[in-house]
């Protein structure tokens, strides 16, 4: 399966490798598989075919409601939020050299959730005055955490300390919230914390595709500095790679992407961790950061994920990011313990 | 429960030991990976993690991205032995303020008489009932999260390990919790057995898992393991949770972390486990020195590595435990003090060990009294405050450390 073949068009050529392309074919059809199987199970289950001729865009009835206002927006937010997440850790990966790394690193979550809490303190409810909330406060945390850590150039372990330190802070603020406020708040705010995709709507989904759409426009740029960066700030900057610049554009990218997540959902955890990881041991390319990869797995494993969330247990939908933590978590430990049989 | 999710900051605490693996992944063929961490490592300065080989590929993390040593590296034992009086002594102001100190203003004398000669006054009661067990509280949960937290640094190698790393705070937060959604517990000197008997659970298993492999246990399986464990037990408490608001209710105040108003006999329950804990992980430092140098320098030594590992890990276990059971989880100390302490003492934990067991008891003492004074006459949990000191100095510092470097 190491084969490759390049392609050519005028000036445009890339060399494509067969693994790497049957890998891409397979995960889409996953992605397909996990997004029609979320149309069609439900309380008011649905043949492909009905769900098919609901899609029509002069179908009426109530299958038109169930697929295309309920069900089409979470099936869609899945699928899409998954990509987001999955290109957003593939990015923090590469830029802290750290399979671990993820947007995390910089406060975005904890500062998303002090954002939302504040917002709630304030009266706010509803999709907006959380969406602001969250974007407001991941936002000005990473930025606070970029700052402090930066001192004559951006180093991946200064990041880290400082972003473990502004995270307790903020968590510290959390946590007093949660103490101090009645009940139906902190559960409130708890409840968007453990972030959930029930009862998702057209306007948050619509919202975000189009701020990821934008993000996306900068992927091919990015994808290349990551690469370049990959070798080492010095040889990068031999190479004519503007370090300190890329490095910036590299972490709003991966903050973009999954402050747009954040702001519609709550924080999904692990799906940013382990999407790159399983691209990397799928494409057999270990080392290199796959974007295209990591963006199907992501949408493969928050759709099935979020399957799960819906069905597991009938008439009680958990939330999404309570399955993701389950399942990343026991698929870390299946890993580790596959891989001491083999050693 | 918590507003922050454990997962997440697990996962960051593991990412440098994580990047040894990727190294050693890397370096096995060439490609520019490994070339870039070569040049990487050759540009890196002398630092205090370099000074700790481990074998050609593990040094690399270390090596580039902690931060250098202020000043000489070799820190004379004058100077390591006046340090530790003065912490010695910062921890005796502050165990005097926190008796002194609370939401009742009484004077020094007053508090002094209380100790002296008790007369069954409100006042007298006031400092022996409530400040006294508190304050030793505070002690004994600091000392235990401050050596727990230089140990499994050491253990697994990694500067910024916590000691939640072994899944503790997280097992003993899903067996209360367990406690609470499923058999109605409700009384809270049950937590205190509950939590423990959660936390050993938890870093057992942790430990089993990780020790199953070829070579025992190494320490990024540990923290992997850990990390993973902790996840999956802290996503289940905090779905359960979800599910039924009483328990949210009941465990968000657990999981704030508060050393105020435990029930009756708590430090006479943690005391035994703590001394057991202190005295076992104070017996690693010379050991841990050895396997600082890397697993086949340590055995020709004649350092007994397994031994150590083992006893270090049931050193963490029953401190963190004992200390998570009593207050709950308190995060943030058991991870900067040790990495504080490192930059004062240099990498020898024949040092570092004492400091950090006299230096996080100040800290989470400050934090304690700070957080009587700032809502005065109301009280900040001590978990809620610890990060909010702790955390502009670890910054400061880190800060610093870089500046001092070209």
């Amino acid at each position: 399966m190491n084969g490759a073949f390049t392609v050519r068009i005028g000036r445009f050529s890339r060399r494509w490798s067969i693994r790497a392309l049957a890998v891409g074919v397979l995960l889409t059809a996953a992605v397909l598989a996990c997004t029609a199987a979320s149309l069609m199970i439900g309380s008011r289950s649905l043949s492909l075919a009905e769900v098919l001729a609901a899609l029509a865009p002069d179908a009426h009835g109530p299958n038109r409601l169930v697929v295309v206002e309920w069900r089409a927006p979470r099936a869609l937010a899945a699928a899409l939020f998954g990509a987001c997440l999955g290109v957003s850790g593939a990015i923090f990966q590469s830029l802290t050299r750290n399979p671990l790394g993820s947007p995390d690193v910089i406060g975005l979550n904890t500062g998303a959730y002090t954002g939302v809490v504040f917002a709630i303190t304030v009266g706010g409810t509803g999709y907006l005055a959380y969406a602001a909330g969250a974007i407001a406060g991941g936002l000005g945390a990473a930025a606070l955490v970029y700052l402090l850590a930066f001192s004559g150039g951006m180093r991946g372990f200064r990041l880290i300390i400082v972003g473990i330190a502004v995270s307790a802070m903020l968590s510290s603020v959390n946590t007093w919230f949660s103490v101090k406020a009645d009940l139906d708040e902190a559960l409130r705010a708890a409840v968007w914390g453990a972030g959930s995709l029930n009862g998702i709507e057209w306007p948050p989904v619509a919202f975000a595709a189009a701020a990821a759409a934008l993000l996306a426009l900068a992927l091919p740029v990015a994808g290349r500095r990551m690469r370049q960066l990959e070798l080492g700030d010095e040889t990068a900057a031999m190479h004519g790679v503007p370090v300190e610049r890329s490095k910036i554009l590299l972490v709003g990218l991966g903050v973009g992407f999954t402050a747009v997540v954040t702001a519609a959902t709550g924080p999904v955890a692990f799906v940013a961790l382990a999407a790159p990881q399983i691209a990397r041991r799928l494409s057999g390319r270990p080392g290199s950061a796959d974007l295209a990869g990591s963006a199907l797995v992501g949408a493969v494993l928050l759709g099935g994920a979020d399957l799960i969330a819906q069905h597991a247990i009938p008439g009680t939908p958990m939330p999404v990011g309570a399955v993701t933590v389950l399942l990343g978590g026991a698929y870390l430990v299946w890993l580790l313990l596959r891989e001491q049989g083999r050693g | 429960m918590g507003p922050s999710n454990p997962a997440d900051r697990s996962a960051a605490l593991a990412r440098p030991a994580e990047t040894e693996e990727t190294a050693v992944n890397r370096s096995a063929g060439p490609g520019p990976a490994a070339t870039a961490s070569a040049d990487r490592a050759a540009s890196g300065g002398l630092s205090t993690d370099a000074a700790r080989p481990t074998g050609p590929a593990a040094v690399v993390p270390s090596a580039t991205d902690h931060p250098p040593a202020p000043g000489p590296v070799a820190v004379s034992r004058r100077r390591r032995l006046l340090g530790l009086a003065a912490s010695v002594a910062a921890l005796a102001l502050a165990t005097a303020v926190s008796l002194a100190v609370g939401s009742a203003p009484l004077p020094p004398s007053t508090v002094w008489a209380a100790l002296t000669a008790p007369d069954g006054s409100l006042d007298h009661l006031t400092v022996l009932d409530l400040r006294l067990p508190r304050t030793l509280l505070a002690l004994l949960v600091g000392a235990a999260l401050g050596l727990a937290g230089a140990l499994i640094q050491a253990l697994t190698r990694n500067p910024l390990a916590d000691p939640g790393i072994l899944g503790v705070n997280a097992g003993a937060g899903f067996a209360i919790v367990l406690g609470v959604a499923l058999f109605g517990v409700t009384r809270i000197q049950q937590y205190l057995w509950l939590g423990f008997a959660g936390a050993v659970t938890a870093a057992v298993v942790v430990y089993v898992i990780a020790a199953r492999g070829p070579g025992g246990v190494n320490p990024l399986r540990l923290t992997l393991v850990g990390v993973a464990l902790s996840a999956v037990l802290s996503g289940a408490s905090s779905t359960l949770a979800l599910i039924d608001p009483r328990t949210f209710d009941r465990m968000r105040f657990w999981g704030a972390g508060s050393i105020a108003d435990r029930p009756d006999g708590t430090i006479a329950a943690i005391l035994p486990f703590i001394l057991i804990g202190l005295a076992l992980g104070l017996a690693c430092a010379r050991p841990l020195n050895a396997l600082a140098l890397g697993d086949d320098m340590a055995r020709a030594q004649g350092a007994r590595i397994v031994l150590t590992r083992t006893a270090g890990v049931v050193a963490v276990t029953l401190l963190c435990g004992a200390a998570t059971a009593a207050a709950g989880p308190i995060g943030f100390i058991g991870l900067m003090i040790p990495h504080a302490v490192r930059w004062l003492t240099g990498p020898d934990q024949r040092w570092i060990l004492p400091f950090s067991l006299v230096l996080a008891p100040v800290l989470l003492l400050v934090a304690d009294v700070l957080g009587r004074l700032v809502v005065w006459p109301a009280e900040l949990q001590v978990g809620v405050v610890t990060a909010l000191i702790g955390a502009p100095v670890l910054i400061l510092m880190v800060r610093r450390a870089k500046a001092a470097t070209p």
